[in-house]
């Protein structure tokens, strides 16, 4: 579009005031998790650690296993964005071609219930199974997360795709399996990159189902967190820091994959739980 | 293309047709047993008295009945209607201007709408816990900010009205961005012609803005509002960190007093009902939105 010098002045001026906040938080943050109690309840508060110091992480690892809730997140976001890829792509595939908009009405209900409706029936029938103390509850919940992320952002890119190259296999005698998987599968990779991504980092966030499911060696890291909130009185810089280990890896995938995690979001307004 | 729907139909595309739903099998057996099997399920609790022990006795419209007296209920309902319009105004505001913003071009702007994008990817347990502290009101980092430009300082959440603009604050941080990449999905699909035309016309920034883009990008909009409302409806991470619904039951939203209805006082049974109750709020006001978006369509 068209503008002149005060139009500029005035786009730098709104994207300065647009994006200050996220980024002057993110600073606070850190700054905080960076600097010993003392400067931390200081008035007038201290805004650059001096000197900087990482005792705040090693005391979050010290005090508490946070290596085994790091493991039990990689775990579970793992597996729930892996099985979500086995079931979800090919759902997506079948539902874009046969045009089953009523199947894809379904996803959107999926997307539409809060978590917590499920919790209360899956709470019951995990302790039926007695399988509640172990991950099998958390990667299963979670599912509810991530199909749905990854049905939508691939019924995007199936329907996208031109469909010639895989009626052309399908002429040749290749078979509608084969056809997905030979032709179809390695042109979608993008979409797939896309869906991983979010499926992933929403995973990785999670909390509710965490924090109902979890028993005390099952904890996820956003339930860790949480719980150092509750047991500690407010120290701020472990507390600062460990708001920052368990958000860090999802802050840098977002910084990465910015290009592909904009058309990914764009595409299907996703979010989790 | 000639000779593809020669073989096609040929061989029979209803052949072809037919056969994809088995793509879709593994994943419609998971949904069954994730997502079907817990509605069912909570539709059969909720005609119960389903306490974690004992007895489950089968009690009508009892639960149902008990909301309609019940004022920690009524006060819930009201007061996620109340976070939720605020919730859903405030970030769609926001977002417009943000998305007409980064439709430009201008140095750095791939960085800063990843800036932007950056409090809705954070863990939100996380982001809530920072937002804590920056609360504190004797400490807290906000309040140091508003009396050094002169203003008095804010009770944030630890007064009950103060609460819930504090946490529809939060909120915006967090899911303006949403909305702003929806926005702007809708004005890069504009097309370039009638802002032309009106540049010749010598139309200024403001009304090219009110009479061609946001016309055009209003389905994108309706869409941003809908996903808005539905998401605020559902608000929790951040409230039951921050708050827990206090002080008080200040900020209580019908998911928090869900949460502690099953998990804190174990009442399985009423929690249910209100999650039916919730769940038929959130699918009735969705439903009337996308009517909305349709006949807006057809226009």
């Amino acid at each position: 579009m068209k503008s002149g010098f005060l139009g500029r002045v005035g786009l730098y001026l709104s994207v300065s005031i647009l994006v200050s906040p996220a980024v002057l938080f993110f600073l606070w943050m850190i700054s905080l998790s960076l600097k010993n109690e003392l400067d931390n309840t200081a008035w007038p508060p201290v805004f650059i650690p001096n000197p900087p110091t990482l005792a705040n992480f090693v005391d979050v690892f010290e005090k508490n296993d946070f290596l085994t809730y790091t493991i039990n997140t990689i775990i579970v976001s793992f597996s729930a964005t892996g099985l979500a890829l086995l079931l979800g792509v090919p759902a997506a595939y079948g539902i874009a071609k046969s045009k089953a908009t009523r199947a894809a009405a379904l996803i959107l209900i999926a997307r539409v219930t809060p978590g917590l409706s499920y919790l209360i029936p899956l709470f019951l029938l995990f302790q039926w199974l007695g399988l509640i103390g172990t991950l099998t509850p958390l990667i299963i919940t979670h599912l509810v997360i991530t199909v749905p992320i990854v049905v939508w952002v691939m019924i995007g890119f199936f329907e996208g795709l031109p469909g010639e190259l895989e009626e052309a296999a399908l002429v040749d005698g290749a078979n509608i399996w084969q056809a997905f998987l030979y032709v179809a599968m390695p042109l979608a990779r993008p979409g797939i990159t896309v869906a991983t991504i979010l499926a992933f980092i929403f995973s990785w966030n999670n909390f509710i189902f965490g924090v109902v499911l979890a028993g005390r060696s099952t904890r996820t890291l956003p339930v860790a967190v949480y719980n150092v909130l509750t047991f500690e009185q407010i120290s701020w810089g472990p507390l600062a820091a460990a708001a920052l280990i368990v958000t860090a890896p999802v802050l840098l995938l977002t910084l990465l994959m910015q290009k592909e995690i904009v058309a990914g979001l764009t595409a299907g307004g996703v979010k989790g739980g | 293309m000639s000779a593809t729907t020669a073989a096609t139909i040929a061989s029979g595309p209803r052949a072809y047709g037919r056969r994809y739903w088995l793509f879709a099998v593994p994943a419609a057996l998971v949904v069954l047993l994730v997502i079907l099997f817990p509605w069912i399920f909570t539709l059969f609790m909720s005609v119960h008295d389903w306490k974690v022990t004992g007895d489950t006795p089968f009690v009508g419209m009892a639960n149902y009945a008990k909301m309609l007296h019940d004022e920690r209920f009524l006060s819930g309902v009201w007061r996620t209607l109340y976070f939720t319009a605020a919730s859903v105004i405030a970030p769609l505001v926001l977002g417009v201007w943000a998305a007409v913003c980064f439709s430009n071009n201008f140095k750095g702007r791939g960085l800063a709408r990843t800036l932007f994008v950056l409090p809705m990817m954070a863990t939100p347990v996380a982001i809530s816990l920072v937002w804590t502290m920056m609360f504190h009101p004797q400490l807290g980092v906000l309040n140091y900010i508003l009396t050094s430009v002169g203003l008095p300082p804010s009770t944030w959440v630890y007064d009950a009205h103060t609460v819930i603009p504090t946490l529809v604050m939060v909120e915006t941080w967090q899911w303006t961005p949403l909305v702003m990449l929806i926005v702007l999905g809708g004005i890069a699909s504009l097309p370039q012609d009638p802002y032309e035309a009106a540049i010749l016309d010598g139309a200024s920034t403001w009304q090219m803005f009110r009479h061609i883009t946001l016309p055009l990008v209003m389905p994108f909009i309706m869409v941003a509002a809908v996903i808005r409302i539905i998401d605020a409806l559902k608000t929790f991470d951040t409230i039951y960190v921050i708050t827990l619904g206090g002080p008080g039951s200040a900020s209580e939203t019908i998911n928090i007093l869900l949460y502690q209805t099953a998990f804190a006082y174990y009442d399985l049974g009423y929690g249910s009902a209100m999650v039916v109750v919730f769940f038929v709020l959130i699918l009735l006001v969705s439903l009337l939105l996308l009517r909305l978006r349709q006949r807006e369509d057809l226009r």
